[in-house]
């Protein structure tokens, strides 16, 4: 009879997890095979080799990581473990990707409960389910308590692109048009409301989603399709600064059409602090050719995570290397790069 | 969104700056200097300055609360931050302003426990919450904070927090406008009056302009539709012959102020005989500092701090910007050797400071505006 049938099936029955957990031994067996394997339970998972072997894939490839560092674990519309999925996912496919493989690896800080754990994965393995892709390889170590802020997730991610198009900020054209997929800085300020520093209470959910679905569409222009980003860290600001300094021409945003959820704006007003600076977990932005923005704002639109997608802005030749906004009010500023962290205003 | 959107309606924006390109004489330019950081943040956030006809012109007064506190003081509160068992809480903007010895955020990184809060109460509750170490406030801030932190004090003596203490910076906002009032060859000819401090000191704190000093002056809110009534508030007196106080932020201010927050600051506070402003030098009777009644609360008698004066760089012009003698981008080092990632200066700092916003927003307007400076 083989090995594997024959060994008992694994069991947790500890409510917290503890340094045995990372340290290789049986309780590491358990952790991994009651729990991560249980819940991301796929066939190159199970084997539990040290590699995930795969079939060869035709089509050139794209290859990415991220970790995922995030307090509170848990926050209206999502956790770390969804988060560390979509993150993965999502910069794949703005690279033109369809995402295929994941692999996770968990530093948890001892005594997290292994209920908590368990429902963190378990969203990790219904954002994969969703998003199409398996996590095929995976790692666990347990850190000492308050050498870790209860769980942090690093996942890489492989992709492969079924299509010939080249995407980058070299390809953009003066009279290109910006378009955003939905409102802006959700995730941002959901987290920074759940961690209760602020005594702010709003409902505000992050709007941590993959995007993959949302830039296959986009891929369907064609040519006229120039590059697409989602926003994370930084917001649209930082991401539209890079492509205006790296494309070596401007971007010009109009206030007025910029999608911001009242709550959200709100808070941000409060806070003193810009919503084009906050992050996003499921927002896409494109440039596109001139005359394929309504076909792509439509397709876009069709999918249910493009419902608010909308033109922002258009490439324009100079100053070069700069984003611009025309306020609401009919002023214009410059949208510079974020020095530091967001601190908010004292008055 | 209510109280955002209709203070940001782009016709009655419109309609406005209409009735300021009315007001003014062709070729004459009027020098109008906001005296708060938080306005001239939402001038540059906003683009007002594209509204107004080239006659007006903005001057960035002394208003922000983070710019003017001299790095002899940033340093004393890098030296509370470095005791043993002391936690160090001040607001956000306050982090990266640079002392002679670094700002509070490598502090930070080189081991000292300074936390983000929003307020002293949210200190004091640190103080309550963390019972074995000491928690000092840097208060800082015109007349517009410092009723949170006089309520805080006398919170804290009520429930005898033993571990509480606020370091005491305090400033008051008549000095520095008689400082700008009295420069030789001032260039300005009429005020924008700070809002927040208003609703605690009220409108008719600011009577000595227009009677002592001949400017008038417009108490205003913030919003972009705010600024842009109060300018043509103050084109209409000027129009009209007029010269006195008026008030725009009606919704919130008082001529009298609020008599509660002022009673709070002189239960917990009173004035020094003078304080060192970034920029300014040494006024008399400019700050305030603890009373002698919540010495035990007093970080100032609590700690031993340097105290040293530490001169500011040579380089660097923040006096003469913030007294509205030069414009940010001709400082020397503006933009060069002073940029909002490696601040010489504080008006570079904090997004309030003149140097910043205009860095950050507007250094596309520059030929415009220097074209006016000859002017």
């Amino acid at each position: 009879m083989p090995e594997a049938t024959r060994r008992r099936r694994p069991v947790l029955r500890d409510e917290r997890i503890t340094l045995a957990h990372g340290a290789g031994g049986k309780a590491t067996r358990d952790l991994v095979e009651a729990l991560f394997l249980e819940e991301l339970g796929n066939e190159a998972l199970a084997s539990l080799g040290d590699s995930a072997v795969i079939a060869p894939l035709s089509g050139r490839l794209a290859f990415t990581t991220d970790s995922y560092v995030v307090r509170p674990l848990s926050f209206p519309g999502g956790d770390i473990g969804a988060l560390a999925v979509h993150g993965t996912v999502n910069d794949l496919a703005v690279a033109g990707a369809r995402p295929l493989w994941l692999s996770a690896a968990f530093v948890i800080e001892e005594g997290l409960p292994v209920s908590q754990l368990r429902e963190l994965v378990a969203s990790m393995a219904a954002a994969a389910r969703r998003a199409g892709v398996a996590v095929a390889a995976g790692d666990t170590k347990v850190v000492e308590r308050g050498k870790g802020d209860g769980l942090y997730v690093t996942t890489a991610g492989v992709g492969v692109l079924e299509h010939d198009l080249v995407l980058g900020p070299e390809r953009l054209r003066p009279g290109d048009r910006v378009l955003l997929s939905g409102t802006l800085a959700d995730h941002g300020m959901a987290v920074m409301i759940a961690r209760g520093d602020l005594e702010l209470e709003g409902d505000v959910s992050s709007d941590t989603a993959p995007v993959h679905e949302l830039a296959g569409a986009l891929l369907g222009l064609g040519d006229s399709l120039r590059w697409m980003r989602d926003p994370t860290r930084g917001g649209l600001a930082t991401a539209l600064n890079e492509l205006a300094a790296q494309s070596g021409l401007a971007v010009r945003l109009r206030e007025d059409v910029l999608p911001v959820e009242p709550a959200v704006v709100a808070a941000c007003e409060i806070l003193g602090i810009d919503p084009l600076y906050v992050a996003n977990e499921g927002k896409l932005v494109a440039v596109v050719a001139e005359d394929a923005a309504a076909d792509a704002l439509a397709a876009l639109r069709a999918h249910e995570l493009g419902t608010a997608a909308v033109e922002i802005g258009a490439i324009e030749p100079e100053p070069e290397g700069m984003v611009l906004l025309d306020t609401a009010l009919g002023g214009s500023r410059i949208v510079d790069l974020l020095v530091g962290d967001p601190l908010p205003r004292i008055c | 969104m209510k109280y955002v959107t209709e203070y940001r309606d782009p016709e009655l924006a419109q309609g406005l700056a209409a009735e300021i390109r009315s007001l003014v004489t062709p070729g004459e330019v009027v020098h109008v200097m906001e005296v708060c950081g938080g306005h001239t943040h939402a001038i540059y956030r906003h683009g007002l300055e594209e509204l107004l006809p080239p006659e007006v012109e903005l001057v960035h007064g002394p208003g922000c609360p983070v710019c003017v506190i001299p790095m002899g003081r940033v340093d004393d509160a890098i030296a509370i931050a470095e005791t043993e068992g002391v936690t160090l809480a001040t607001f956000g903007d306050m982090l990266r302003v640079p002392g002679g010895n670094g700002s509070l955020l490598e502090a930070q990184a080189r081991g000292a426990d300074v936390r983000m809060v929003y307020s002293p109460l949210d200190a004091l509750e640190l103080a309550r919450r963390e019972p074995e170490r000491h928690v000092c406030f840097f208060a800082i801030g015109f007349e517009t904070t410092a009723p949170a932190t006089a309520v805080t004090l006398l919170r804290a003596r009520a429930e005898e927090i033993p571990n509480f203490s606020v370091f005491c910076n305090h400033v008051l906002i008549e000095p520095p406008l008689r400082v700008i009032l009295e420069t030789p060859g001032l260039r300005v000819d009429a005020f924008v009056g700070p809002g927040h401090v208003s609703t605690v000191i009220g409108s008719d704190a600011y009577r000595f302009i227009p009677e002592e000093y001949g400017r008038p002056i417009v108490v205003s809110a913030f919003e972009p539709i705010d600024l842009l009534q109060s300018i043509a508030m103050l084109l209409r007196q000027r129009a009209e012959g007029r010269c006195e106080v008026e008030n725009q932020y009606t919704r919130v201010v008082r001529p009298e102020g609020n008599p509660r927050a002022l009673a709070a600051i002189a239960a917990t506070m009173e004035p020094r005989r003078d304080f060192e402003w970034r920029g300014l030098g040494v006024l008399p009777e400019s700050a305030l500092q603890i009373r002698k009644e919540l010495a035990a609360f007093d970080a100032e008698r609590l700690f031993t701090l340097p105290g040293a004066r530490i001169e500011d760089p040579k380089a660097c012009r923040c006096g003469e910007v913030l007294t509205g003698q030069i414009k940010p981008w001709e400082c020397g080092v503006f933009g060069t050797a002073c940029t909002p990632e490696r601040p010489l200066g504080t008006c570079m700092v904090s997004s309030e400071g003149a140097c910043a916003a205009f860095f950050s927003y507007g250094r596309l307007r520059r030929p415009r505006e220097e074209a006016l400076v000859g002017a």
